[in-house]
């Protein structure tokens, strides 16, 4: 795996992200500034971390969307190369038209760092691979706009073409609105692009990887990358 | 001299809170009249809350020193050795007037203002703290209070990128017209490059970095030095609008360019801003300072030197640099997107110089404005002591259980996630303890060691009697500390009470300061940083007197922490510590009885240590499974936290004949603690407490998911959970 994490003025799960590629795919990623025009040459995999790109004072995303590094982001995107997109990285994705659909302000209105529960909708894909189709995973969520909404039409795909990859869940994966953390559609917690190399998600499995610290539910979508690379490598 | 300013006024000097006194001692020191630049500059000074000038003498009473201990108060945090290289840096300070006036901001500037004073010092601020305590339910303004002050923590803190870990949130009548927002911040550094204030060589540039200096803060720190009266809302625009994005950027520019060897001194704009911080960098250093304000970087047009001196706008520091490495500085503040400004250098001379368009504005000795600056010994009386109530003359209103239901709801003791979970707490993904517990946990960069980090005081035991009050804020912070089995390391204390120009308020002041003084000293526990905050009263009416407590502890390796869940049921439940049933200022007096009345329990500190080592050693080699202190509710509050935390219930023995029952499960004797340990270790436990003189009572067994006491109605542990989890929701909800 040959990662590159993207860094905006105010990502601040770049540090976290960075650690936990290295604790997983046993290499340290490339930290990738914003200026940049260019992605280190052989990256397989491009990281946006989560935190408040530019503080977010705008709508969130919308700045780092527009960055010079983002273009390089397209082309490879175009060209199949591999994203992880998480929280912030997550609306920096769909800002930047690389995954559709919008994150509101969560239902309640409020910031919520909470430990939620994921049903692993498919396991077929690169980041899910390290999980089986129907597993439920604990991660912890950290945002105040994660509420994920999209006109009928692109819900009705995403569903259809089975797009949806996370979903909230109860413990024991029954959907419950109770337990849908910012009120997303259809309890949307992450989705795939069309081609299924860009995957945004709004919870921080890179804070759930070891042991000593708490769950480790969040490795399995790290180790499946890592195995799918060196394969394809 | 400029003399487009207006001439000094007896008004003039009452606005900017000098006294006649005080006035006398500017005009002697200078040997004229000062500009309308230079009062300023001395009421910026000279304030309560940069000068400490009624605290001053007591403080100098606390325990400061200790092996581990690298820098003490007076710098812009305290640092202590950790081992292995590294340092913690920490510190704790209150934003309790701008919070009341507007939650959001003044919360949000707090947070940023004490992450300023850490990272200052070249640590990255790796956890955050804060102790909260705001007025009755019942009050139509606390609501909005909390709901703001709460939002705004959250949202510098979670932008910033930093871990808030924990904290206190209380409620009281007496915060009604004066909440408390103190916040803590705790970083690490390299031992060996840690920076200071203090400015060093003459002729050094002086550099303005970070953001551009609005309107914004004027006066910030006079009206944290005032008492409140109807008119505080009107102050609204002396609080500063924070942007974490820009401390952010601030922080990692900061550690970048010490990291390249480019600081000779630094100093952040807190409180009274540029003029503060240049003042401070110079009387450190023994050196004078000239600032040209021309070159200062604005955001608005048309500003006077006294506004440049007085902004508190947010986000911005103050450096000496090396000058060979200026060049290099300034590439690293562009690619930031950060302001860089040589404003001035360091002179030999002494003296404070402030130019603005080609006019000297200000020129004065430096020294008296910052080091020496007025002292005073405020006369103070000790009230008498409340008399001691006796356990057989409280009478219970309602039985043990419904008790406990009822204590576990109460806006004090139940949970706070509501508040805590509008924190983010796992960012930078080394919380090991998350918020909840006795003390939050956080790994230092990849290990072993973790720190232990809490706040702690019980303001009404500190009014009730000031000395015990004081000893046992310091006590319980020692003892949250060790439940997770740490070694207490130090302390930074932020002292909030009323107006000190009262005897009856000094009095408290000085009764604290004496206790938390000798139970530092007995424990070992030094004091390495702190704020004061007086004036806390409105109309007259002063909040209760509150040391807010921050301790550090260390681990040696963070993965033998202790946590207060029960781990299995058939453990053994082992009570440590006497228990006398000291009902006097208990949580059971104030909710259930409806009184606040007599003397709070007594702090044996012989006691707290013999018995906290005797568990911390019970943590480290693995005996104990959980540990937890007792402390606002008493032992049946502690044993329910530990259940609701697991969803483990407990089987608990009857209470001893020679106590009331009621004495016996919520009385607040102090020194004491939970563990449980399995089964078969549970008599070598007893035994090896007998060989070091602690006492220790098996008082129940963990068992299925019910909470039993014999002759008592059995309760399900969830539904202790639901008791305890739902009353702040409901109340932030205006289902209250």
């Amino acid at each position: 795996m040959k990662a590159a994490v993207l860094v905006f003025p105010g990502i601040n799960r770049d540090r976290d992200m960075a650690r936990t590629l290295r604790l997983t795919s046993g290499r340290e990623p490339a930290m990738v500034w914003h200026a940049d025009t260019e992605l280190p040459s052989g990256t397989d995999l491009v990281v946006i971390p989560g935190g408040f790109s530019y503080g977010d004072y705008l709508r969130c995303g919308a700045i780092a969307a527009r960055a010079p590094i983002m273009d390089s982001v397209r082309a490879y995107v175009a060209k199949g190369g591999l994203v992880l997109a998480v929280c912030n990285g997550f609306q920096i994705a769909c800002e930047a038209g690389l995954l559709p659909g919008v994150l509101m302000r969560n239902a309640r209105l409020k910031f919520i760092c909470r430990d939620v529960f994921l049903k692993v909708e498919r396991s077929d894909s690169p980041f899910t691979r390290g999980y089986n189709a129907g597993q439920v995973i604990r991660v912890p969520t950290a945002h105040g706009e994660g509420n994920y909404a999209a006109d009928t039409e692109t819900l009705a795909r995403l569903e259809g073409e089975g797009r949806v990859i996370f979903r909230y869940v109860a413990p024991d994966g029954a959907r419950d609105e109770a337990y849908n953390v910012n009120g997303s559609t259809n309890a949307i917690a992450g989705i795939l692009n069309e081609r299924g190399n860009v995957l945004g998600m709004m919870p921080h499995p890179e804070n759930h990887v070891e042991a000593a610290i708490g769950p480790t539910d969040g490795r399995g979508l790290f180790a499946g990358l890592v195995e799918a690379l060196d394969q394809a490598a | 001299m400029n003399r487009n300013e207006p001439r000094i006024t007896p008004d003039l000097i009452v606005e900017h809170g000098l006294k006649p006194d005080e006035y006398d001692r500017i005009l002697k020191l200078i040997g004229r009249e000062p500009s309308l630049t230079e009062l300023g500059i001395f009421s910026a000074m000279w304030n309560e809350h940069c000068s400490y000038k009624s605290s001053k003498v007591h403080l100098r009473t606390l325990p400061t020193k200790g092996p581990w201990v690298i820098q003490g108060p007076g710098e812009n945090a305290g640092v202590i050795d950790i081992g292995d290289g590294l340092a913690c840096v920490f510190k704790m300070e209150s934003h309790n007037h701008p919070s009341y006036i507007e939650p959001y901001q003044g919360a949000a500037t707090g947070v940023g203002g004490i992450l300023r004073d850490v990272f200052t010092m070249g640590a990255r601020p790796i956890a955050c703290l804060n102790a909260l305590s705001f007025g009755a339910p019942a009050h139509p303004k606390t609501r909005h209070l909390v709901s703001g002050v709460v939002a705004g923590i959250g949202g510098y803190g979670n932008s910033f990128g930093v871990p808030t870990v924990g904290g206190s949130v209380r409620f009281h009548a007496r915060y009604d017209g004066n909440c408390l927002v103190n916040a803590m911040a705790v970083g690490i550094a390299r031992k060996d490059q840690i920076f200071y204030a203090a400015a060093s060589g003459v002729g050094m540039p002086i550099v303005y970095l970070g953001s551009k200096t609005g309107r914004d803060g004027i006066h910030g720190a006079t009206m944290a030095s005032a008492a409140f009266g109807e008119d505080s809302e009107e102050k609204r625009p002396t609080v500063q609008v924070g942007d974490p994005f820009s401390e952010k950027l601030l922080l990692e520019a900061c550690l970048e360019i010490m990291q390249k060897g480019c600081v000779i001194a630094i100093q952040d704009m807190g409180a009274a801003g540029l003029t503060c911080s240049a003042v401070e960098m110079g009387a450190k250093g023994d050196l004078g300072v000239t600032l040209d304000l021309d070159k200062v970087p604005r955001r608005e047009e048309g500003m006077s030197a006294y506004e440049m001196m007085l902004s508190e706008s947010q986000e911005r520091m103050l450096m000496v640099l090396k000058p060979e490495k200026e060049k290099e500085a300034e590439a690293i503040f562009r690619k930031w997107g950060l302001d860089f400004a040589v404003v001035g250098e360091t002179t030999s001379s002494k003296r404070f110089t402030v130019l603005h368009g080609g006019d000297v504005m200000a020129d004065l000795p430096i020294k008296e404005l910052g080091d020496l600056a007025p002292e005073y010994k405020r006369p103070f009386v000790s009230l008498a002591k409340p008399e001691e109530i006796d356990a057989e003359n409280v009478e219970a209103p309602i039985g043990i259980v419904e008790a406990l239901e009822k204590l576990l709801a109460a806006p004090d003791l139940c949970s706070k996630r509501w508040v805590w979970e509008q924190y983010d707490h796992v960012i930078l993904g080394n919380t090991v303890q998350r918020p909840g517990g006795d003390a939050a946990v956080v790994r230092i960069e990849d290990g072993p060691k973790g720190l232990a980090l809490t706040t702690d005081v019980t303001p009404r035991y500190c009014e009730a009697d000031p000395f015990e009050g004081g000893k046992q804020a310091v006590a319980e912070c020692w003892r949250n500390l060790i439940a997770v089995g740490a070694k207490p390391l130090a302390i930074t204390d932020n002292l909030n009470f009323g107006n000190p120009e009262r005897p009856e308020i000094m009095g408290q002041f000085v009764g604290c300061i004496r206790g938390i003084a000798e139970a530092c000293k007995a424990l070992d526990f030094p004091v390495v940083s702190g704020n004061v905050s007086l004036y806390n009263e409105t109309n007259g009416r002063a909040i209760m007197p509150t040391p807010s407590i921050g301790g550090v502890g260390l681990l040696d390796d963070f993965k033998k922490s202790a946590t207060l869940a029960f781990k299995r049921a058939g453990e053994t439940i082992l009570l440590i510590g006497e228990t006398t049933g000291w009902l006097g200022q208990s949580m059971y007096l104030r909710e259930i009885c409806g009184r606040e009345e007599g003397a709070p329990p007594p702090v044996d500190l012989t006691e707290e240590r013999e018995n906290g080592d005797f568990v911390r050693a019970l943590i480290l080699d693995g005996t104990a499974t959980a540990g937890h202190d007792i402390s606002d509710g008493g032992l049946l509050v502690a044993i329910a936290e530990m259940a609701i935390a697991s969803g483990i219930g407990a089987d608990l023995s009857a209470a001893p004949t020679d106590i009331p029952a009621h004495a016996h499960w919520f009385g607040e004797d102090q020194a004491r603690y939970l563990v449980t340990v399995p089964l078969p270790k549970a008599e070598a436990v007893q035994a090896r407490a007998k060989a070091v003189n602690v006492p220790v009572w098996t008082i129940g067994r963990t068992s299925g998911d019910t909470l039993t006491l014999s002759g008592e109605r059995p309760i399900l542990v969830t539904i202790l959970r639901e008791r305890f989890e739902s009353w702040l929701p409901a109340y932030m909800a205006g289902e209250l």
